[in-house]
This record gives C-alpha cells, sequence and structure tokens, in this order.
C-alpha cells in the first residue's frame, strides 16, 4: 500500500502506453453508501487513481460544482472518520489507489499521527491538502512519510521556476500541476504557457505529471495528457455522478485514457 | 515580558499563524510580502501615508476624558480613543489607505475586499475611489440586509457589491468568495483584507497599520495625565482595533489589556462569536488561530448583533497574547452591548459603532471595581450611525 503502490499502478498503466486518468469525487455526496459502488465502479473504468474529496464547511480552493457537492455531502452528515471507516471496509475490493483530498482543518482536528495512521489502515495511499503549500508542510509531511504515505504537492502557473522546480523535486506519488489560475470547476481553453508549464515540471520530476482544474472535455484531457502524463478531473466526473450519468464517465476516461481509439 | 518580536519570518505569532494557502496564493503573498518591507523603510512611501493619514483620514484623532460616564460610575477615569471620529466613520481606513498605497507600488489597478458591517467595505471603496483604482467588494447576503446604506455607499464611492448567498451569508463567506476572487484574478487584484486575519503577511500588515492607534493613545495620556493608563479595552472580531491599540503597549506590562468578543446570546448558548473565550485551535483562512468549530473541523457560524464582530475565528496574533496571558479576553452579550450603546449615547452625546459598545459594556462593568485615581481607555473603533435603524427595532421588538 501507500506510495510505493500508487508508483508501481501507474507505471504499470504507463507500460501499455495509457494517459493517466485520475477522477476526483467527493465523499458522502449522494450518501457514504455509494461510495463503494462509486470507486469500484471507476476502477473497473480503468482509472489511474481515485481523488477522495472531504467535505469541508469553507474550501476556498473550489468553484460552484465541487462546493454544491461538499455542501450535499455535509448536509448528509459526513465526517472524515465516516469516510476512513467506509474505505477501510472495503478494502480488499481494490487495486486502485486511493488518494484523500481535504483541506487542513478536518486533519488538524481529526489528529495528524491519527489521521496518518488511519489512512493506512483504510487502505489510502496518499494525500492532498491544497492549503499546506511547501512553506507549511512540515506541519503534514512526517506524519504521512512515516506511514508511507504519498504526500502529493501542487504546483501552480503562478509559481516562480524556482518555486515550481523545488516542489517537482519534492514530489511524491505523483505531481498535481495546476493547469488553470483559478479554483475548481470547468474552463474553456489552455492557452500556450500551459504546455510550458507542464514540460518544465516534467522535466523536473521523478514522478508522473498531472493536469488538473478545469478539465472537462475530452479534448482538452487529450490536449493536456500530450504535454505530461494524464489528467485530473474533478468537477464534471462529480456533475455526472450527482446526474447519474455515468456513461458519461466511461466515455470520458476511455476516451482519455487511449486517445488512439478516437484518434 | 521580554523584547516582544512576533511574527517570526514564516509569519508564525508563537504557534499561531502561518501560510496555509493553496500554492497559487503563494507567489501574491511573497511579493506582498517583500514590498511591504521594503515599503517600510521608504520614507516617500511614510510620508505619502502620513500625509493622507492627516490631510484626508482627519488623524490624529482625539482621546477624550469621558468625564460624565466617570461620573456616572464614580469608579475608574474613562477616556476614549476616538477612532468614530475618522473619515468614513472607523479605524478601517487606517489599514485601507496603507493598502491602497502598497497595491499601487505593486503596480496593481484592481482590489478586492470583504465586509462585515460594511465598514471595510466602505473604508476599502473610499480609499480606491481616492486613488483610482477598480474595487470589488464581497458582503453576505444577510449583511446586505443589515447594512443596506453601507452597501449603497460603496456603490456611490464606486465599488462593484457582490452578494455572498453561501454558508450564513456573512462575513466568513464574504472571506471565502473574496479569497475565491483573488484565487482567480491574482495576477492583476490585490486583496485587502480587513483585519488581522489571514495568512502572513496580512496579520502583521494590518496590525502595524492600524497601530498608530495605540501609538497616539500612549502619547496623548501622557501628556495629559503625565502617566500610561492601567487599563485598555477594545473590541475584538477579527481584532483589527485591538490589535492596533494594544501593539504599542505590549512591552508596558502595568497596563492591563482587555480584548472584548461578542456575547451574542451568551457563550453558554451556541449563538455567539466569543472564539478565544470558547473556541478551539484550528485553521481558517490561511491562518492557525482560535475557531468555532464542531467536532470534525467544520467551521460554526458565528452570531452577534453587531456584523462587525460576527466572525468564527480570530487574528492569530490574538490568540498568542492570549496564550502568553498578555490580553485577557471577556465577552460581552447583545443585550450588555446594546444597553452600553444607550448609556455612551445619553451621558456623552457619542452614539457608539454596536462593535465598540462592547469594548464601553465591558467598561462600565471593570471602573466600578476600580480605584478612581485609574485610568481606562476604551478604543472607540466607529461610530454607530449604521446601526442606528437596527438598535431601533430590536429596542422595538420588530
Amino acid at each position: 500500500m501507500g506510495k510505493a503502490n500508487m508508483e508501481n499502478y501507474f507505471k504499470q498503466k504507463q507500460s501499455k502506453g495509457d494517459n493517466l486518468f485520475v477522477p476526483y469525487i467527493m465523499a458522502g455526496d449522494g450518501g457514504l453508501e455509494v461510495l463503494k459502488e462509486r470507486v469500484l465502479f471507476l476502477q473497473d473504468c480503468g482509472v489511474a487513481a481515485i481523488e477522495i474529496g472531504i467535505p469541508f464547511s469553507d474550501p476556498v480552493a473550489d468553484g460552484p460544482t465541487i462546493q454544491a457537492a461538499g455542501k450535499r455531502a455535509l448536509e448528509n452528515g459526513t465526517t472524515l472518520s465516516g469516510v476512513l471507516k467506509a474505505l477501510q471496509a472495503f478494502k480488499d475490493e481494490r487495486k486502485v489507489p486511493i488518494i484523500l483530498m481535504t483541506y487542513v482543518n478536518p486533519v488538524y482536528r481529526y489528529g495528524l499521527a491519527s489521521f496518518a495512521q488511519d489512512c493506512a489502515i483504510a487502505g489510502v495511499d496518499g494525500v492532498i491538502v491544497p492549503d499546506i503549500p511547501i512553506e507549511e508542510e512540515k506541519f503534514i509531511a512526517d506524519e504521512l512519510q512515516s506511514e508511507s504515505l504519498a504526500f502529493i504537492r501542487l504546483a501552480a502557473l503562478t509559481s516562480t521556476k524556482d518555486r515550481l522546480i523545488e516542489i517537482a523535486e519534492r514530489s511524491e506519488g505523483f505531481l498535481y500541476a495546476v493547469a488553470v489560475t483559478g479554483t475548481t470547476g470547468a474552463r474553456e481553453a489552455y492557452g500556450d504557457e500551459v504546455k510550458a508549464y507542464l514540460e518544465m515540471l516534467k522535466s523536473n520530476s521523478s514522478v508522473p505529471v498531472l493536469a488538473g482544474f478545469g478539465v472537462s472535455t475530452p479534448e482538452q484531457a487529450q490536449t493536456l495528457s500530450s504535454y505530461c502524463d494524464g489528467v485530473i478531473v474533478g468537477s464534471t466526473i462529480v456533475e455526472f455522478f450527482h446526474r447519474g450519468d455515468t456513461e458519461k464517465i466511461q466515455q470520458l476516461i476511455q476516451d482519455t485514457t487511449h486517445p488512439a481509439i478516437i484518434g | 515580558m521580554t523584547t516582544y518580536t512576533a511574527p517570526d519570518k514564516n509569519g508564525r505569532y508563537g504557534n499561531f499563524g502561518g501560510r496555509f494557502v493553496p500554492e497559487l496564493l503563494m507567489p501574491a503573498l511573497l511579493e506582498l510580502e517583500t514590498v511591504y518591507e521594503k515599503a517600510k523603510l521608504d520614507p516617500a512611501f511614510q510620508e505619502s501615508l502620513d500625509y493622507y493619514l492627516k490631510q484626508y483620514i482627519g488623524r490624529e484623532t482625539p482621546l477624550y476624558f469621558a468625564e460624565h460616564l466617570t461620573q456616572k460610575l464614580s469608579g475608574a477615569q474613562i477616556y476614549l480613543k476616538r477612532e468614530d471620529l475618522n473619515h468614513t466613520g472607523a479605524h478601517k481606513i487606517n489599514n485601507t489607505i496603507g493598502q491602497a498605497l502598497l497595491t499601487k507600488r505593486m503596480g496593481k489597478q484592481k482590489v478586492v475586499a470583504e465586509t462585515g458591517a460594511g465598514q471595510h467595505g466602505v473604508a476599502t471603496a473610499t480609499v480606491c475611489a481616492l486613488l483610482d483604482l477598480d474595487c470589488i467588494v464581497f458582503m453576505g447576503e444577510e449583511d446586505i440586509r443589515r447594512q443596506k446604506l453601507n452597501v449603497f455607499r460603496m456603490e456611490l464611492l464606486g465599488a462593484e457589491v457582490r452578494s455572498v448567498s453561501q454558508g450564513s451569508g456573512t462575513l466568513k463567506d464574504a472571506v471565502n468568495e473574496a479569497l475565491r476572487y483573488w484565487v482567480n484574478n491574482v495576477e492583476d487584484t490585490h486583496y485587502i483584507l480587513g483585519s488581522v486575519v489571514g495568512p502572513h503577511p496580512f496579520p502583521q500588515i494590518v496590525r502595524d497599520l492600524q497601530s498608530v492607534i495605540g501609538k497616539e493613545t500612549k502619547q496623548q495620556i501622557v501628556e495629559q495625565t503625565g502617566s500610561l493608563p492601567d487599563a485598555v479595552i477594545a473590541c475584538v472580531g477579527g481584532g483589527s482595533n485591538a490589535m492596533g491599540m494594544f501593539y504599542p503597549f505590549i512591552e508596558d506590562n502595568e497596563v492591563k489589556l482587555y480584548g472584548v468578543e461578542a456575547g451574542g446570546a451568551g457563550i453558554e448558548t451556541k449563538q455567539h462569536a466569543a472564539t478565544l473565550s470558547s473556541g478551539s485551535i484550528g485553521i481558517l483562512h490561511g491562518t492557525m488561530t482560535h475557531l468555532l468549530q464542531d467536532d470534525h473541523g467544520q467551521i460554526e457560524e458565528a452570531f452577534s448583533i453587531s456584523a462587525g464582530l460576527d466572525y468564527p475565528g480570530v487574528g492569530p496574533e490574538h490568540s498568542h497574547l492570549h496564550a502568553l496571558k498578555r490580553v485577557s479576553y471577556t465577552s460581552i452579550t447583545d443585550e450588555e452591548a446594546l444597553e452600553a450603546f444607550q448609556i455612551l449615547s445619553r451621558t456623552e452625546g457619542i452614539i457608539p459603532a454596536l462593535e465598540s459598545a462592547h469594548a464601553v459594556a465591558y467598561a462600565l462593568k471593570l471602573a466600578t471595581k476600580m480605584d478612581p485615581k485609574e485610568k481606562i481607555v476604551i478604543c472607540l473603533s466607529g461610530r454607530g450611525d449604521k446601526d442606528v435603524e437596527q438598535v431601533k427595532n430590536t429596542l422595538e421588538g420588530k
């Protein structure tokens, strides 16, 4: 489990020539009871890993779609401890790496050491905390390290070159390249600066580089995947699940993972 | 107390503070820090700030001996630091003028801000009109309802007011939306944060800009009475008027400092905003500090009759001063604040902001326990014109 599991799983996918596709779902949206069903569905679709969002009352990095999903999840009574227990319960049915994406306060409240231990017990492989930049990562990195969990760093288009190199060099599991200057949610187009940025990260990172924020169509996913190793798709997946449109999810994953088929 | 040097280079006040923000904002925070450090050492910046503080805002503000209130209480002598007499009616403009000048130095043309009672929004819109900056203010829809006139004021001043319906539609939610707006527009926009909250360097910049309150007070009380006060009282929501008042007194151990939080319906209920008196440590809006939160780390809503104190967090330096026991934090209920609002109006002819009325209410309690030779300074952070309608409705039971 943990970091090594994730990195091996990515290698297997990439050895088949696949682009890596990482969907994001909001834990507890539609009730915690659908978590298992959704995770296993995505696993069967051939995703490289699944990012599971923990709802938070004040999600400042998220746009309207994920804010709304988080609100629904909180209204359903979703808690971090509840999500960890739910994940533990079907741990043996998963091969796909699981990454928790959570704002720092629920983790701090849970207790940093207990959080890392319980993640390991629940079969979580990595953690993303969008409100911890490298200056503050000591806060959590050591605890995650002691349980061999990948602490996934985020890079941004606004970061200076020196910062990007530092972030890329520290990266574990994969490097999350935020491909817009903004919050999560659908965008129309990506410019040339995104290409240069992703290629620069790629040349400085020993783990895969995945682009995220704003990806909503197969065309965007394919374009971005051609500059790096794959994509993370959040708001679009969240919205499709909310509407019960699982066929579209399957299609998006297929089209991105094996672009040659529709090429 | 030994020499007080907080924050450290990482923006920490003891265990509190820091920069818990998305990577996207880090370059802007680092730029702001660099620009601010240079500006502090640049005589031209200080000169320009001093010019506007004096000629535009009307500083220095008086330190007024409240003779009639003192007589009525027959306890300690009460002095009022009249921040209500600043242009726009509150201390908020001390900060916004400084940050608007920093915006210009960074070569940015746009400003975003949040507002609770509307005072910070008005103060921001005002300096943006003055310095020809584009201005967007996020305000919770509940606050818009409570403070309609301030919304119109901001619009008159050329600002765009955007209503925030998420959450409880109050200050916390307005900060979330302002932060999201900043995340999406960071390259050409500066965020003028209105209190000593948020990620470093905001708590430091706002404190430094507001500390003109404490510096003047210290000089004035010595000029008028020959010695320092025995107690200094200020209300605390995010805590900017309090930090500005307390900071110059921190190393004067003989001066007792009191921060007064909003007790709402009472801190034994869930309907309050008394973060330090009854909250717990967590991370919100980029800083580690005391918060109102549940067992799972979800932030809870704050409640107060005063929109300006209605925030479930508090500045990290207040958490630090609380841990050091240098400042005593206490709370005042809505009812006590309303009573103090009326008492000050009748005895001195000064209608305080409901926020400031919390500080007045605590002074009423404290003064009677003190010797008539002793002196209390209250930071009268704003005037109450904005609250008159709300107080009328409350008193009439509407």
